[in-house]
Formats: structure tokens, C-alpha cells, sequence
């Protein structure tokens, strides 16, 4: 090892070896994409062959997925809609939403044969073991995600898991309901009770109603995931008669960046601790030194990209061209700080 | 050649300029660099990608070859795989990565912070001196060290010493060991071994520690590690020499691309008081004056790492280099309307061009242009004297050559 490091030098033997086989034991952890399945129009199953170093999961859990769109990596979390496979494959099914770039590039774009960067599996949306006897499971949109890995999983085991499922979900319309046959054939089937509300003629999934439409509710442990709104009034509801309820948020990427060009944000230093109010037209460099952090800086003029910092989360502007770039958490994108201004909270991992 | 703010009105390029129209040249540019971040995409991405990818097989490939090197035609192949390998790493990918004009694509493996390259110096140390000084202070004397790598006189007002005779050959050894020379610069090592104070700050001893250690890596590599891999074949020594010649041939390809940037005849240099307070006009407009271009064909302007486009590169230094061949026409044009001379010609052209100019400024002042081939025995006695002599006798001597070369000046024009 030591023999091969000291011939790769300044290179590590691993950039040699990832020329040859990126997916091996011990490289970063990465999949490449084996085929790309139309749900519905605005959505699409990618399965993936991950690296040797995919640790498994359990189903309902997510993972961090790094997508080049136009040359820039961007990264999302997306569940993962299968248990796990005998081909060793993952999936994720993926809803374009407006403006989504990664969500529109995957669903659009992707193509089999294309590399994607992946984290472990993460999160603790999952079912116990074994699960509880009676479930509730309230999905929304794209929160039939987690749940049909759940719903996969329980019924190709060898030993079907034998529970009394309702599966309460909401959709735009019939249309979009993404897995909508295959929820259907569980239902047919007598697998699940299946409860579809569709937005477009039904209205809203107004938690008062569940009474109605889950009568025995009090005897069912439930597990939710949904938009922000519905989750909301979910634990409410569920808090107050304390009955059991697991949720899953999906982290929104949207970063609170401010609309005009004039304000600015509050830039937290999380490593020395220091917060500077930094307005919209001040360089972060200038803000930050003013307040007594110590920077490190260069040319002060955009050239030199000698005071690059992470930025954890959160946007600037840059103040030559007015571009916005945003972090969502975990992006960690390297910033010229001598050129950009807070365009909302930032957080600089300095 | 003096600096621009001792030059008269009639030879001073940019006196036609108002500051109105220094500032609009600066709105003008900005729009070329900003039609090229709207364009910059994932066919961008794939070019460095694919250049990477390249580079890694051919350099791969070349060393396999080498394990052979004992036999004529495997060295003499490898070698030059080698060769080209080292340069397209030093220039096409590691100088532009360094750069910044890959981080846009937020690839950890691709980025400014990141990234190490096949070269004596240490990249932190490099990014210094190159990103943040050369190109924030191009062409002012005293602050850019690549004019003449603070070993070499590069302009007529520095005052001549006989050492300065020397100094062509200086230039000779620098360009056959230039990555050596570039950590020493890197290191700043004239001024910091200079006084024992500087000698032993903290910081002066970990950059001199992090240069040992990456030099010792990379001589390891070169000519112990693969040396040793071929020895089933007998050729230890052929692939010593193969990464000799290899690091030589480098060395001398990227010195003589480089001097071609700010070192041929009217390429302006700048004073130090010049850039207090500069506009973002007058720092493109600086850029412009202080550097000069290649033309040739699309191969030679990939090995010099785009390099040759140096024009284009100093004006807009993050972008990605397959851009600059784009937008040459676009600042030439710029050139032309605010009526500056756009300085391009071939390679040979160029590099004879600057060590015309290494070789004029070793000798005094105006020596050259009152040396003919009659007049030579003389002149040579006036330089023996100049160099054994006094200061004094310099002087005086340095006096007459002025004199002369008016005179002659004179001459011609009537």
C-alpha cells in the first residue's frame, strides 16, 4: 500500500483505481443508475447498482443522492421505495416538483449508465420489529416514498408479514397517484384497505375526518409523511388523544433567500461561534472581519479564491453579478467570501 | 521599456484614454466574462472530466511502457508519453483547477481546495504566490514576483550590476529545473533566508517542511519507486533517465510558455504606487497591457494549458479554460475600439522575443543598440570596464551609452 501511495503521489491510489472500477470496496461511496422507470408523468423510479460499500437499509429509510445537473453537483435525499433486493439493487422514485432542478433533472434527464454520488442510509422511519398489528399509514404526494418500500418489503418476504393495514392516501388526482396500480392490486388482493382522496374532487385530508374513515383509529399505531401542513395537524390530533404516531419531514432544499437585492441575512461562524448581521451590499469578508473574525482572505477582488470557506447552509449573492448560490444542509458548497454577501441566513463553517 | 508611469505622452499607450472610457471597458469585459458563466455547463463538465481521464491513462500507460525501458523503443515511447502527461497535468488541469475554474461544479475531487499536482511546490504555496499575487499585482514591479522570479533584471529602470551579465545563463538553469525554482519563489526564499529572523519564524519553517516533504515524494516517485518496478527487466537506470527527461522536457515547455505571458518586448510594466486605489477598469486594463498571447494551432493551445491565451486568462482568470479560445475574438475587438495593441504571435516568435529581452537587460542600458559589429571590439572594452570596475567608472560610462543611443535615435528619425 504504502509502495502504491508513493507511486500515484500527488494522487492517492484510490483516483487511480476509480478509473477502472468506480464501484469497488473502498471507494467513495457512489451507484450507477440501472434503468429509469416512468410512474407517472411527473415521476420516475431510478434503480441503482451501489457500490460494494452500501451498508443496506431498512425500508422507509432515505439517503443523500449528489447529482451533477448542468456540470453542478447538487445534493437531495430521496427515500428508498424497495426492501432490500436479491439483485442487491436500490431504488428511489423521484417527483418532479416546479423549479426542482435535481427532481426534474432525475426524473427528465437520468439515463442508464450515469454515476450518482450516495451517502449511507439514513433515518428512523421505519417499522418495528415485528410491526405493530394494526397499522394506520396517512401518505401524501410524494410521502408514498418510505411506504412502499414498507409495503414491498412486508409482502415479498418468504413469510409474508401478516398485519391489518390501512393505507390512507392523497393525491392531486387519480392520475398522479404514484404506485396507484400497484396500491390498487394490494387492495384488490385483500393485502390492505386502501383509502385513496383524491384533491381534485375530494378536497383536502382534513384530520377531523379520520374518526369517519378509520373507525377503530384508536387501536392503530400510525406512521405519516406528507407536506408540512398535514404532519402538523397529525401530531396534533394524535398528541392529544396520545396515540402512537411516527412521522417522516421530508427536508425541504427551499433556503429563505432574501427577494431584493438590498437585504442581507445573519452570518453565523459556526466554528469560532461569532454571528455578524451581514447586509445585502457587504462583502461576507468585510462583515466578518468588522466583527472580529479572523478570515482568511487574498486578492479581495474575486481572483484568487484564497478566502474560499463552506457555506453549511444558506445564500449569497454575489455582488458582481448579482448570482445566487444556495446551500442546503450537508451541501457544504465553497464560497469566495470576498465577492459574495448574505442574501439571507448563512451559516460558514469557519 | 520603462514602467507605464514614466513614459511621455507620445509612448504612453493609454494616455488617449479618459476615465469614462477605462470604466466602460471594464463594463464591456464584464459582460464577455458574464456571457460565458451563463453558459457554462455539463458540456464544460465533461471536458475537464475527460481531460482528467486522459491524462491519468496516458501517464498510466506511459510508466507500464517504461517498465520495459531498457529496450530503445519503450523508452523512447514512454518517455514521451511521460512527458506529455506531466505537461498536461501541470498546465491544462492542475494550474487551471488551481485556478478556481473548475469549483463552480462543486466536485470535491476537482476543486481549488482540494487538488495537488506533479510539481516541487506544494499547492497551498503555489495558489499564494501565483493566484493572489501574480495575478492581483500583474506586472508591478516589485510586487510580481514572476517578473524575472526577483533573481532577474526585467525592466530598464532597475539599476544594472555586472552580476546581471549572468543573468541569461540564470534564466538557462531556471528553466531546466523550473519546478525548483518555482518552490523557491514559492517559498520566497531569497528574502526569508536572508535575515535570521526570518529564517526562523514558525510559519517560514512549516512551508520550508511541507516543500521538503513534497519534493521528497515526488523524487521518490520519480526515480526510486518506478526505477525499482522495473527492475525485473533490467531497466532501473533507463527509467530514471525516462523521468528525468520527462521532468526536463516538462520544465523547459512550461518556463518558455510562461515567459511568453509577460515577458516579450511591449508588454507594459507597472509601478507600485500605480495600483493604489485602481478602478475595476484599471485593473482590467492592466491586465491587458501586461500580457501577451500565442497564436497557433488548437494542440499547441492545449498543451500550454490554454496558457497562450494568456490575454483572456489574466482578464477573466476563473473561467474555464476551454472558454478562452471563444472569446479571444470578442477581446480583441475590445483592444481594437479603445485602441491597444493586442500582443500575439507564434511560439518561436515569442520565446525568441523574451530572451531577446533577458539577454538585453543583462547588459546595461542602451548597450545593445550602440553595439554594431564594427564599433564590438570597443563596446566589449567599455563592458570589461563597466563590470571590473567601479562604481563610478559605470556611471560615467553607463552616461556615454545614453548619450550615444540619443544620438543615434536622433539620426534615424531625421
Amino acid at each position: 500500500m504504502r509502495v502504491a501511495e508513493a507511486a500515484v503521489t500527488p494522487l492517492m491510489p484510490s483516483d487511480v483505481l476509480d478509473m477502472f472500477d468506480p464501484l469497488r470496496s473502498g471507494a467513495d461511496l457512489r451507484g450507477r443508475i440501472v434503468a429509469v422507470v416512468a410512474e407517472t408523468a411527473d415521476s420516475a423510479t431510478i434503480v441503482l447498482k451501489p457500490g460494494k460499500d452500501w451498508a443496506g437499509h431498512k425500508p422507509g429509510q432515505y439517503l443523500r443522492v449528489g447529482v451533477d445537473v448542468d456540470g453542478v453537483r447538487l445534493w437531495r435525499t430521496y427515500s428508498l421505495t424497495h426492501g432490500p433486493r436479491a439483485d442487491r439493487c436500490i431504488s428511489i422514485t423521484v417527483k418532479a416538483i416546479p423549479d426542482g432542478k435535481v427532481s426534474n433533472h432525475l426524473v427528465r434527464h437520468a439515463r442508464a449508465g450515469q454515476m450518482l454520488q450516495l451517502g449511507q442510509a439514513e433515518g428512523d422511519f421505519v417499522l418495528s420489529d415485528p410491526p405493530a398489528d394494526k397499522l394506520l399509514l396517512v401518505t401524501a404526494g410524494s410521502g408514498i416514498t418510505p411506504v412502499i418500500g414498507m409495503l414491498r418489503n412486508m409482502f415479498s418476504r418468504a413469510v409474508p408479514v401478516v398485519a391489518d393495514i390501512v393505507l390512507l392516501h392523497s393525491a392531486l388526482s387519480r392520475s398522479e397517484v404514484i404506485f396507484g396500480d400497484e396500491l390498487r392490486r394490494y387492495a384488490a388482493e385483500g393485502k390492505l384497505r386502501l383509502v385513496e382522496l383524491h384533491t381534485d374532487v375530494d378536497g383536502m385530508l382534513d384530520v377531523a375526518d379520520l374518526d369517519t374513515i378509520v373507525p377503530d383509529l384508536a387501536e392503530r399505531t400510525t406512521y405519516a409523511c406528507g407536506p408540512v401542513g398535514l404532519l402538523d395537524a397529525l401530531e396534533g390530533h394524535h398528541g392529544e388523544r396520545e396515540l402512537p404516531l411516527h412521522i417522516e419531514r421530508f427536508r425541504t432544499a427551499v433556503v429563505a433567500a432574501a427577494g431584493d437585492e438590498q437585504s442581507g441575512g445573519t452570518v453565523t461562524f459556526s466554528r469560532t461561534g461569532i454571528t455578524v448581521e451581514g447586509d445585502g451590499s457587504t462583502p461576507i469578508l468585510d462583515a466578518a472581519e468588522s466583527g472580529g473574525v479572523l478570515m482568511p482572505s487574498g486578492c479581495r477582488m474575486g481572483v484568487c479564491f484564497g478566502c474560499v470557506l463552506p457555506l453549511r447552509e444558506g445564500a449569497v449573492r454575489d455582488l458582481r453579478n448579482g448570482e445566487l448560490t444556495v446551500a442546503a444542509p450537508g451541501d457544504g458548497v465553497i464560497i469566495q467570501t470576498c465577492i459574495n454577501a448574505a442574501a439571507g441566513a448563512c451559516d460558514i463553517d469557519h | 521599456m520603462t514602467v507605464l508611469q514614466k513614459k511621455t505622452e507620445s509612448t504612453n499607450p493609454i494616455a488617449h484614454l479618459s476615465a469614462d472610457e477605462i470604466e466602460q471597458l471594464g463594463v464591456e469585459l464584464d459582460a464577455i466574462r458574464q456571457s460565458i458563466l451563463d453558459s457554462r455547463g455539463e458540456a464544460d463538465a465533461a471536458y475537464i472530466r475527460k481531460v482528467i481521464a486522459a491524462q491519468r491513462k496516458l501517464e498510466l500507460g506511459s510508466r507500464v511502457v517504461l517498465l520495459a525501458s531498457v529496450f530503445p523503443p519503450a523508452w523512447v515511447l514512454g518517455t514521451a508519453g511521460l512527458s506529455v502527461a506531466k505537461i498536461i497535468e501541470n498546465m491544462e488541469i492542475g494550474h487551471n483547477i488551481m485556478h478556481g475554474q473548475w469549483d463552480w461544479m462543486r466536485d470535491p475531487k476537482i476543486h481549488s481546495t482540494t487538488w495537488e499536482w506533479d510539481n516541487a511546490s506544494p499547492s497551498d504555496q503555489w495558489k499564494h504566490s501565483h493566484n493572489e499575487l501574480h495575478h492581483t499585482y500583474t506586472n508591478v514591479v516589485g510586487k510580481d514576483n514572476d517578473l524575472g522570479y526577483g533573481i532577474m533584471r526585467v525592466d530598464e529602470d532597475q539599476r544594472w550590476y555586472p552580476l546581471y551579465l549572468a543573468q541569461p545563463l540564470w534564466n538557462f538553469i531556471n528553466a531546466c529545473f523550473f519546478e525548483y525554482g518555482i518552490a523557491a519563489y514559492d517559498l520566497e526564499l531569497g528574502k526569508n533566508l536572508a535575515s535570521e529572523k526570518r529564517r526562523k519564524t514558525p510559519e517560514f519553517k512549516a512551508r520550508y517542511q511541507q516543500t521538503l516533504k513534497k519534493i521528497r515524494n515526488q523524487v521518490t516517485k520519480d526515480y526510486v519507486v518506478h526505477p525499482a518496478l522495473s527492475l525485473p527487466t533490467g531497466s532501473f537506470l533507463p527509467t530514471v533517465a525516462a523521468n528525468f527527461t520527462a521532468n526536463l522536457v516538462r520544465n523547459l515547455w512550461t518556463h518558455s510558455v510562461i515567459m511568453c505571458g509577460h515577458f516579450p518586448e511591449g508588454v507594459e510594466t507597472f509601478e507600485r504606487t500605480s495600483i493604489e486605489g485602481e478602478t475595476r477598469g484599471e485593473w482590467y486594463l492592466r491586465q491587458m497591457l501586461g500580457s501577451a498571447n500565442i497564436s497557433g494551432s488548437k494542440a499547441m493551445h492545449f498543451m500550454t494549458g490554454n496558457l497562450s491565451h494568456q490575454i483572456e486568462h489574466h482578464l477573466f482568470p476563473d473561467l474555464p479554460s476551454n472558454r478562452y479560445a471563444e472569446i479571444a475574438p470578442q477581446v480583441q475587438d475590445v483592444f481594437q475600439r479603445y485602441g491597444l495593441s493586442y500582443h500575439m504571435a507564434s511560439l518561436p516568435k515569442q520565446v525568441g522575443s523574451a530572451w531577446h529581452k533577458v539577454v538585453r537587460l543583462s547588459l546595461p542600458n542602451d548597450f545593445l543598440a550602440t553595439t554594431t559589429v564594427k564599433n564590438l571590439p570597443s563596446q566589449l572594452k567599455i563592458l570589461y570596464g563597466m563590470t571590473t570596475k567601479g562604481p563610478k567608472v559605470r556611471r560615467a560610462a553607463q552616461a556615454r551609452l545614453t548619450q550615444q543611443a540619443r544620438r543615434l535615435k536622433v539620426a534615424a528619425a531625421a
